[in-house]
């Protein structure tokens, strides 16, 4: 069933894409649909029915190099279900929705066509997005990051006229390749280590990775921090968290669904779900979840306070997906990577409707994405206006406090925050006072959209009408997601303790094994027959959860045994790492981590932040009304008020509205440095220095042959030059013939 | 098949005497004529050289296939294929027909042009089956006459400086290998490759003329090598007669220039330079890593600053022969391996974006990435195409740039973190170099007077294409079908090559 959710959007893309010429433009849209439609359909049978068990799925070989391997398979777990229900859901909703946004488009002439295009390429983000998410390996998984990465790219530039949206395609492209760079050298940094970059073995070497060191650059490293780092570098370019975020805004060049699908709910979120995944090695991390929980905080605060200022709608609807993908990281970082997921979950909900909202909006108002030229539009465009004010009610985070009613916002990011509470009190200060903020901004859109007197062109005001059902029914169904999503599934991601775990499949309590055999590595290395016997029980400490199944998984699960003993025949374990250990009894039977999660034996979490004190708990309720007040006074009450501040405190405000001048400095510390480098090199470098000096005796030679060429007129040199080559042609074969007949 | 290698080799060339001997006249006949005997005789050419495939035993890590007569002057006539060799040869056989098909726009000249390509492949596929150092060095050395043909006959408006240097360049690099050769001859005796990577050269410290020369005749066959093969790859710094013999030579040329030929030195390397002088490599390996890390970021950075469409490709060739140069002396499976369907992959990619410069210079004739804008609006085939081999260019995953990259990466990891991480900053400069000549190329409007009425791409340039885009698609999402022919003899040759060093070199896993 997931080899049918994972190929059918890849076979619409396809369809769609190079079909529709044959089939009609209409045809090929619908089959797309259609097929992202099964692939959601299938996923929330997947969703509700699983039972918690990873499952493999080995479809192909692909790399195949010495020790080094990598499949095309499928890793089933909770992590993976979610993620499905979440992409598809979305996907699907975005693939209806745009029947409706996209029908008339002023960017194209009349006879072009772009629909099947669009709706390929949209299909296409999909497939690279659930190969990401049911990867088996760090390499398939590296696929699906750069594949959403194109999908990503030829979407915001899919007005490729736009000056504008090439820039941005481009941008974004680069930026997270920067990220790439990271991630690519924590997977080399793995497999290094690890001689593998299957999941079940890196996962089961976490224990080792925390022991090992590493010479990396300049200095030597503990080997599960640097790669946390690495790979955290990654989720920062995907994920548009601070430093490496200054492409997402810039993306909204993209027509609006795709900002919903890609650039809220579903792309941007990869980085969150690298770090969940990676769990078992960023449990023995603590330096690298400090840095995420760091990151996430201050990337929370910093999109918060520019979208204060922002005017443009998706914009501020932009730096509010970067801010709350800020929250998610504080809750992996602090090791509640239940909590992150959660807030994933419930946030794709709430944040693509919030982005089609105002998609209908800017439909209604004929492209036309300034808040400035807004204003009363809620009698206009009603049924929006209701959508996005449930969207608005659950970012904001209404709910009843202390008590688990509320919208899904309120119950996903009070958890965030609760959990950042026992974790690290700068990020508990700075994702309350962004919680402050998010309420703050969300209501200044809902007012300066929707409340008010009309401002702006007249003309626009008079035609604003409701969008077609097309692009209504998706808002009601995700309408559903912002209110109940979080209700439902509080008690799996943040209820009892015991329950998250068999609900991500791992196992019960963390009851500390029987000590006594020394470090995990040696004992695995000494011993494979133990430790394959005897399961959970032979191993030390810190392997506990790792190992509980031990036996048991060979049995369920003979395709990844099948793979581990075909690695073991080309096996080259020349690499002499404290680390082969752990490969070598991969070989004898991995001993993966059970569950989708994994919690180290130290990690807490989760009980301790249910014990937060009330006033923690209530404050981001606090901080959330704080904010509506302050919003409701700046732009219905006093409207005056916002631009009288802005003149008082002109440097703050342009520091803000400016994003802190980031584009800026990036220009020219890496844009026009690299050009100017570049063009120096050329000149000075090749130019000068090497054809001038190193190879000076030839560069005098050359001219000299060149006038000589020159002189005896075109033709000649060459004439006699071809009678050589067939001169030696011939002589070749007649020396070759002759030869072979003695 | 007992002579299949040479029946491969010759065929071209068979087929060029007779172009030479019975094809008379210039008219459109006769040109036609030439084009299609030339086609049909690189095909014929290809669909033999399958038999190679289907008869290699994979597991066998010696040669196959081989050939040996006595020759002139007490010389030998050695051929064979290992588990390296062989995929060359089908890579050349491959892209020959392409080749041939992408000149078919030619009307200058033409029986000679298509006389030069069968020899030159002829002289190619010699060098990929020689198993003698003497006929490998003909090969090696004749091999330049054609291609200074094509660029000085058939080039641009600077083809004869371009000729000159590309000629200079590469020939004054193998006038050291040709002394090398001799001390190869004379210290073991023979001159068949077989036997010379049997043999032990003395790495005992040598003193010359004061010069403490550690790694004694190794080092100094090394260094001769080098000279020659670091000139065909090209490394950095001697790359700059890659541009400008790029930029003047016909399309079909720089294909094959970019192709085929490059690889000549990479093979070399793996040939020559690493199994027989091990203590040497081994000793050098760390100014080979800085000078391909070099490579990366230098010419990725000029590739930024170029406004030649052709210059850009082929400053971004030199990058991505850096990726080769630093997995072949990373001398691991991953390393070598990697370097191998690096050069696999390139001659593909680079192939197809040579050609697909050839095709809009076909229309517009110039190379000025100023010229054109907004080529989507009138050519959404061509963007497609473009796009893709971009993409596979930055080594998108999915494609056969990315695996190359991902194991040549992976390899110098485990030896060398340092070059690693400024080798992997590539994939950043990459993308800005790509993206950026796609984006002012393709994207945009479509305002210029010169580019109103310019057609999409034609049923036979789309043709040429299609082959190019499946082996692309096909060794990205299946590499096995590489790494499974290379994977053994990679591992003899590498296992070798540990063995060979003094026990302190061999466990070094120097981090540094």
């Amino acid at each position: 069933m997931t080899t049918i959710i994972l190929f059918a959007p890849l076979i619409g893309a396809l369809i769609c894409g190079f079909g529709w010429r044959l089939i009609g433009e209409t045809a090929g849209q619908v089959i797309a649909t259609g097929l992202v439609f099964l692939a959601a359909i299938l996923s929330w049978i997947i969703f509700l029915t699983f039972d918690g068990e990873t499952q493999q799925v080995v479809l192909m070989r692909w790399i195949d190099s010495g020790s080094l391997g990598a499949e095309w398979a499928i890793r089933l777990d909770r992590l993976t279900a979610i993620m499905l229900v979440v992409v598809n859901s979305v996907s699907a909703l975005v693939h209806l929705y745009s029947f409706g946004y996209m029908a008339h488009d002023d960017n194209w002439k009349h006879a072009e066509h772009y629909k099947a295009r669009f709706f390929a390429y949209l299909s296409f983000f999909t497939f690279a997005m659930l190969m990401l998410v049911t990867a088996d390996n760090l390499v398939q998984m590296f696929f699906g990051w750069e594949g959403v990465g194109v999908a990503s790219y030829l979407l915001i530039g899919f007005y490729y006229r736009k000056p504008s949206a090439n820039a941005a395609a481009m941008k974004a492209f680069i930026v997270n390749r920067v990220g790439d760079f990271g991630f690519a050298l924590g997977i080399f940094a793995l497999f290094f280590l690890v001689d593998s970059v299957r999941f079940d073995d890196v996962f089961a070497a976490g224990p080792v990775l925390a022991e090992t060191s590493i010479r990396f650059l300049w200095a030597d490293w503990n080997a599960a921090n640097l790669i946390g780092v690495l790979l955290f570098i990654g989720a920062m370019g995907k994920s548009a968290q601070l430093f490496l975020h200054t492409w997402l805004p810039d993306a909204m060049e993209g027509p609006t669904p795709v900002s919903a699908l890609i650039h809220a709910a579903t792309m941007v979120t990869a980085g969150v779900f690298l770090v969940c995944r990676m769990s078992p090695v960023f449990e023995y991390a603590p330096d690298a979840k400090t840095m995420i929980v760091v990151i996430g905080a201050s990337t929370a605060f910093f999109a918060a306070t520019v979208g204060l200022v922002q005017n443009d709608i998706k914009r501020v609807i932009a730096y509010s997906t970067c801010s709350q993908l800020g929250y998610m990281f504080v809750a992996a970082g602090v090791g509640v990577y239940s909590v992150a997921m959660f807030h994933l979950f419930t946030h794709a909900f709430f944040k693509a409707m919030l982005f089609l909202g105002a998609g209908s909006v800017i439909h209604a108002m004929h492209h036309e994405q300034d808040m400035r030229n807004y204003g009363g539009l809620r009698k206009k465009v009603p049924l929006t206006f209701w959508a996005m004010m449930i969207g608005t009610l659950a970012i904001t985070g209404v709910g009843i406090p202390l008590t688990h009613i509320g919208f899904a916002g309120f119950l996903s990011k009070d958890a965030v925050i609760e959990s950042a509470y026992v974790g690290s009190q700068y990020a508990f200060w700075l994702l309350v006072i962004a919680a402050f903020m998010t309420s703050f901004y969300s209501w200044r859109l809902m007012f300066m959209t929707f409340f008010g007197a009309p401002r702006g062109d007249h003309h626009a005001h008079d035609h604003a009408r409701e969008s077609p059902k097309m692009m209504l029914i998706p808002l009601a169904v995700l309408a559903l997601g912002a209110v109940f999503s979080g209700m439902l599934w509080y008690k799996v991601f943040f209820g009892d303790e015991a329950k998250v775990r068999s609900w991500f499949g791992m196992p019960a309590g963390i009851e500390h094994a029987g000590a006594g055999h020394g470090p995990a590595g040696e004992a695995a290395a000494e011993d494979h027959a133990a430790t394959t016997a005897s399961g959970g029980e032979a191993v030390a400490d810190d392997h506990a959860a790792t190992t509980a199944s031990g036996g048991e998984a060979v049995a369920d699960d003979p395709a990844a045994t099948t793979a581990s003993g075909g690695e073991a025949a080309a096996g080259d374990h020349a690499a002499t790492t404290a680390a082969t250990a752990v490969s070598a009894d991969a070989q004898a039977g991995p001993a993966p981590v059970q569950g989708a999660l994994f919690f180290g034996p130290d990690n807490q979490m989760i009980h301790k932040a249910h014990g937060v004190p009330d006033w923690v708990k209530v404050s981001p309720f606090a901080a959330m009304i704080l904010g509506l007040a302050l919003a409701f006074q700046f732009y219905i009450r006093r409207p005056d008020l916002p631009g009288r501040l802005a003149a008082n405190q002109r440097p703050m405000y342009l520091f803000l509205l400016n994003k802190w001048y980031f584009d800026e400095v990036y220009e020219f510390l890496f844009v026009r440095s690299a050009k100017w480098l570049g063009g120096f090199l050329w000149k000075r470098g090749d130019g000068a220095v090497i054809d001038g000096t190193i190879n000076g005796v030839a560069l005098g030679i050359v001219p000299f042959f060149t006038r000589l060429a020159g002189r005896a007129q075109t033709g000649y040199v060459f004439t006699y030059a071809f009678a050589m080559v067939l001169g030696i042609a011939v002589l070749v074969t007649w020396m070759t013939l002759s030869g072979g007949a003695e | 098949m007992e002579n299949l290698l040479s029946i491969i080799t010759f065929l071209p060339l068979v087929a060029a005497a007779i172009l030479a001997l019975f094809l008379r006249g210039d008219d459109g006949a006769a040109r036609r004529n030439a084009k299609w005997l030339a086609l049909l005789a690189t095909s014929a050419t290809f669909l033999i050289s399958l038999f190679l495939l289907t008869g290699f035993d994979p597991a066998d890590t010696g040669f196959q296939f081989v050939e040996e007569y006595d020759w002139i002057l007490g010389l030998q006539y050695k051929m064979g294929v290992d588990g390296i060799s062989v995929l060359f040869v089908l890579l050349t056989t491959f892209l020959m027909p392409v080749t041939i098909a992408a000149c078919w726009d030619v009307e200058v000249r033409v029986k000679e042009y298509m006389i030069a390509f069968l020899v030159l492949e002829t002289l190619m596929l010699g060098v990929f089956c020689a198993l003698d150092l003497v006929l490998f060095y003909l090969f090696f050395e004749a091999g330049l006459i054609p291609m200074f043909l094509i660029i000085g006959i058939w080039g641009g408006k600077e083809r004869i400086y371009a000729a000159f240097k590309f000629f200079l360049y590469t020939f004054l690099g193998s006038v050291l290998m040709l002394v090398a050769m001799i001390a190869m001859y004379l210290d073991a005796g023979t001159t068949d490759i077989t036997q010379l990577l049997r043999h032990n050269f003395a790495s005992e410290t040598l003193n010359i003329a004061g010069f403490q020369v550690l790694g004694g005749l190794q080092t100094l066959l090394f260094v001769a090598f080098f000279a020659s093969f670091a000139v065909k790859m090209p490394m950095w710094p001697v790359h700059t007669w890659l541009p400008d013999a790029h930029v003047q030579a016909p399309t079909a040329g720089s294909v094959v220039l970019a192709a085929i030929l490059l690889k000549m030195g990479g093979y070399g390397f793996l040939r020559f330079s690493l199994p027989m002088f091990p203590v040497a490599s081994d000793m050098l390996a760390p100014l080979v890593f800085w000078l391909s890390a070099i490579a990366i970021v230098y010419t990725s950075l000029v590739a930024l600053a170029q406004n030649d469409m052709k210059k850009l490709i082929a400053y971004s060739s030199v990058a991505h022969m850096g990726y080769v140069t630093m997995g072949i002396f990373a001398a691991n499976q991953q390393g070598v391996e990697g370097a191998i369907f690096q050069m696999l992959s390139h001659g593909f990619i680079s192939g197809a974006l040579f050609l697909c410069v050839g095709v809009i210079y076909d229309r517009l004739h110039t190379r000025e990435i100023d010229a054109y804008g907004g080529l989507v609006n009138r050519m959404p085939a061509y963007a497609l195409v473009f796009m893709f081999f971009t993409m596979a260019n930055v080594g998108l995953p999915g494609t056969s740039g990315f695996i190359g990259e991902f194991l040549t990466l992976a390899g110098i990891f485990q030896v060398n973190t340092w070059v690693a991480a400024v080798a992997t900053s590539g994939v950043i400069l990459s993308a800005a170099y790509a993206l950026w000549l796609y984006r002012r190329v393709v994207f945009g409007d479509l305002i210029k007077e010169s580019l109103r009425s310019i057609t999409d791409m034609s049923a036979r340039e789309k043709a040429i294409f299609a082959p190019l885009i499946a082996m692309t698609l096909l060794l990205g999402i299946y590499p096995s079908l590489v790494t499974d022919i290379t994977g053994p003899t990679v591992a003899s040759l590498v296992t070798g090559y540990q063995a060979a060093l003094p026990a302190t070199a061999a466990t070094q896993i120097a981090l540094q």
